[in-house]
């Protein structure tokens, strides 16, 4: 391998540090708010009766605030820290990669603004108006150039699997905004959607399931496919497992999003799509998780241990338990049963709070002491304590849920043999009152771990035992180019 | 759907799993171990390093390379029986409108088993009759309480099933008719016709019909209203007229409140009450079912 040309250049590690900081700034936020409408759920009248306070306006901030927010600032954090580390180049265009930072804060901040207001597309999880949609496109499109221009100027022969998946999540995400955003503007902040009737809704679930597909699973596995051998210090496990789940994974997603319109106006042909490709997805999902806990394999003591090891290893077993349901609740009898109920719920939050933001929480606690140049983070055992007070968190949670949900499925399809419903639909919510406050329980303490996760990042930052002087890339490349 | 979509979607579905199954069977059939090839710890590698993260090339899980392969077979056999590929109906000729029909007519059956029981039974009978009873407080849950409350006792609008004044009469056609066919009720509006004074006394008129207190002087003066614009549908004396829907105004039962600023609101600006139709969801002996149950719960 030739001389690195940029022996004197160094990592841009500036726009890593301000979006890992805002990740945990926005989980807090997403959180407080999901914990806040979970107990109105359960206690109504918290929404005091005004219009920005009612659940309505609330969820969509929620969602958007977590998945785009918080989920949004660790994968630009983490990719931009990962292709650069793994390309063993700095960031192409690092003023523009300076840019995707505040533009996005932009939209994040124009998000908790019009949502609360009722400005919506009423859309799921593209609620944004046609403003903002503009303002994402663009900043996506320029993330698009820094990280590919990064890619162009490595100076390692190979493109790391992480950034195969980074790279497929980009384009993907660039591609599913667009065309479901597509719309007629009526005014400053109304528009009517291109597509009308079932193709509207098969379009908006494409985007849907395929926002789930790569945004929370595609590019989290670039995550794990970088810090998960990084903290265990062992090799990945199985190159060619990376390569089939890889293509297999991206090319599979792109049918599953029917499975949401499981017995609906849709034609049958796209429904039966859905449900074969949800099933047949099962091992391309798995192989993340193989490829991930496997890795592992010669250095299983140190789950005892590490904890932050513990949170990236849970996090891919969440992961297998979330792409293990979600085949079987994409099968037609299954989704009869499961679809509007609370089961459903449980499901996505198995791989929010599991996987996702396991998986970030992981990732955030390796990159903070490398990004501030400290030994390493401020306390191991508050580390430990987040790890248990989240797991058991999520398990509440969720547990709550899928019981939450089969009992309102059970209750809404029991039929007497007079033919009438055994239940009313307001005993399944009375029935369902009880899960509604553990829910609440459960939440409360994956936001306390969070609160205790930024204790901890502050310390680190500004009591934490400096370390030796930032590694250069030249340096590296030496080990790169050793190969 | 054209021919062409549908030669598009198979040649896309296809072409996917094929490509997919051709990956995962090229990439399996790899030799394990290449004699010349990196290792690390004795293991096969691709001699990758790239952060100092170096890459292991393990075969791939038995297990998870079988279960690859027959979530994908699976996918196949459903794709034939069912429909998939377009306009290509499945061998099974499945559609869900035809699993809704099945399920919807096979309902039908079982509920015309359960109700011929109840044939020819007078409503009394029914009243006396446990199943009947049950079936009755269930329907009325199902489709009725909704607006009457799920005790009967109706609200503002909605009437009272309770009390035991019928706005349409008791009688078995009167009370399923009601059901099945739905009712309009309908008070006219008398801005237009009547003063804001007339009224004001008509309602006090109204109001001492059932013998509360009102302002005598002003009631006096509505008698003559009343008769003229409002008894031809509730009576002289004020007793209604079940032909027509016209409810009582001689008793205390209200069905848009009895205070005198409801009272001058009906007749200021009408009301108008609808009972949906539920024939479509109910069947006559159902219906009857439900008239015997109202009737013992107005007992």
């Amino acid at each position: 391998m030739t001389q690195n040309p940029s022996q004197t250049q160094s990592y841009h590690l500036g726009v890593v540090r301000q979006f890992t900081i805002m990740t945990i700034v926005w989980g807090i936020v997403g959180m407080t708010v999901g914990v806040f409408i979970a107990a109105q759920m359960a206690w109504p009248a918290l929404n005091f009766d005004l219009s920005f306070l009612t659940f309505s306006r609330l969820r969509p901030l929620h969602t958007n605030a977590v998945v785009f927010a918080f989920g949004g600032c660790a994968l630009f954090a983490t990719s931009y820290y990962v292709v650069q580390r793994t390309c063993h180049a700095p960031l192409f265009a690092p003023k523009l990669a300076a840019f995707t930072f505040w533009g996005w804060q932009l939209v994040i901040v124009l998000a908790a603004i019009t949502l609360p207001l009722g400005f919506t597309q009423s859309k799921e999880y593209a609620e944004l108006i046609w403003p903002i949609d503009i303002l994402i496109a663009i900043v996506w499109v320029c993330y698009g150039v820094v990280f590919f221009g990064t890619l162009v100027k490595r100076t390692v022969s190979h493109i790391y699997v992480a950034n195969w998946f980074y790279a497929a999540f980009i384009i993907t995400v660039a591609v599913l905004h667009i065309v479901n955003n597509l719309a007629i503007p009526t005014s400053l902040t109304h528009s009517y959607p291109v597509f009308s009737g079932a193709t509207d809704a098969m379009t908006q679930w494409w985007y849907g399931h395929n926002a789930v597909g790569f945004f929370l699973t595609a590019a989290f596995l670039g995550m794990m496919y970088y810090f998960v051998p990084k903290q265990a210090g062992r090799p990945v496990y199985s190159y060619r497992l990376s390569v089939v789940h890889f293509w297999a994974l991206i090319s599979i997603y792109m049918w599953a999003g029917p499975h949401h319109l499981q017995y609906t106006a849709l034609p049958d042909w796209a429904q039966s799509l859905g449900m074969v490709f949800s099933l047949v997805l099962l091992a391309p999902s798995w192989g993340g998780m193989i490829n991930g806990i496997m890795t592992l394999s010669g250095a299983w003591d140190k789950l005892r241990s590490d904890p932050i090891l513990k949170f990236l290893i849970v996090s891919l077993s969440f992961y297998g338990i979330a792409t293990f349901e979600g085949p079987m609740m994409s099968i037609k009898t299954v989704n009869a049963l499961s679809h509007y109920t609370d089961w459903t719920v449980g499901h996505v939050h198995g791989g929010a709070l599991g996987w996702v933001a396991f998986m970030t929480i992981g990732s955030v606690y390796v990159l903070i002491p490398t990004l501030f140049n400290k030994k390493q983070m401020y306390s191991e055992s508050l580390i430990n304590t987040h790890f248990w007070v989240s797991t058991i968190g999520v398990v509440l949670y969720i547990a709550a849920m899928w019981i939450a949900g089969v009992m309102q499925g059970l209750m809404w399809r029991a039929i007497e043999d007079d033919g009438t419903l055994t239940y009313t639909f307001i005993e399944s919510i009375k029935a369902t009152y009880p899960y509604y406050v553990v829910r609440v329980g459960g939440g409360l303490l994956f936001l306390i771990g969070m609160f205790i996760m930024a204790y901890n990042v502050f310390k680190t930052i500004y009591s934490g035992e400096e370390a030796e002087a930032e590694e250069s890339i030249s340096s590296e490349s030496a080990v790169g180019a050793a190969s | 759907m054209s021919t062409g979509w549908t030669i598009f979607i198979s040649v896309l579905v296809i072409g996917n799993l094929i490509g997919v199954m051709w990956l995962l069977l090229a990439t399996s059939s790899k030799k394990k171990t290449e004699s010349s090839g990196p290792t690390i710890d004795g293991i096969e590698s691709t001699g990758h390093v790239w952060d100092g993260i170096s890459e292991l090339n393990h075969p791939l899980p038995k297990w998870w390379f079988n279960m690859f392969i027959l979530t994908t077979i699976f996918a196949a056999v459903y794709m034939y029986l069912y429909p998939a590929l377009g306009n290509v109906e499945g061998s099974l000729k499945w559609t869900q409108l035809n699993q809704l029909e099945e399920q919807m007519e096979a309902n039908r059956m079982d509920r015309a088993a359960y109700f011929s029981q109840f044939e020819g039974m007078e409503l009394t009978a029914m009243q006396g009759n446990e199943n009947a009873m049950t079936t009755g407080s269930r329907l009325f849950a199902n489709y009725c309480s909704a607006c009457h409350g799920s005790d009967a006792k109706g609200s503002k609008g909605f009437p009272n099933l309770t009390d035991g004044d019928w706005l349409y009469g008791n009688s078995e056609a009167m009370i399923t008719h009601s059901i099945l066919n739905g009712r309009q009720g309908v008070m006219p509006a008398y801005e237009q016709i009547l003063t804001t004074t007339q009224i004001k006394e008509v309602s006090q008129y109204v109001l001492s019909l059932s013998g509360q207190q009102t302002n005598d002087a002003l009631a006096e003066s509505g008698k003559a209203t009343f008769d003229m614009q409002c008894a031809a549908c509730h009576g002289m004396g004020g007793e209604g007229n079940q032909m027509l829907g016209a409810p009582t105004l001689a008793d205390n039962i209200w069905l848009y409140g009895g205070l005198v600023r409801d009272i001058e609101a009906t007749v200021t600006l009408g009301r108008s009450g609808k009972m949906p139709a539920q024939s479509k969801l109910l069947s006559p002996e159902e219906a009857r079912v439900l008239a015997a149950y109202l009737l013992s719960k107005a007992n």
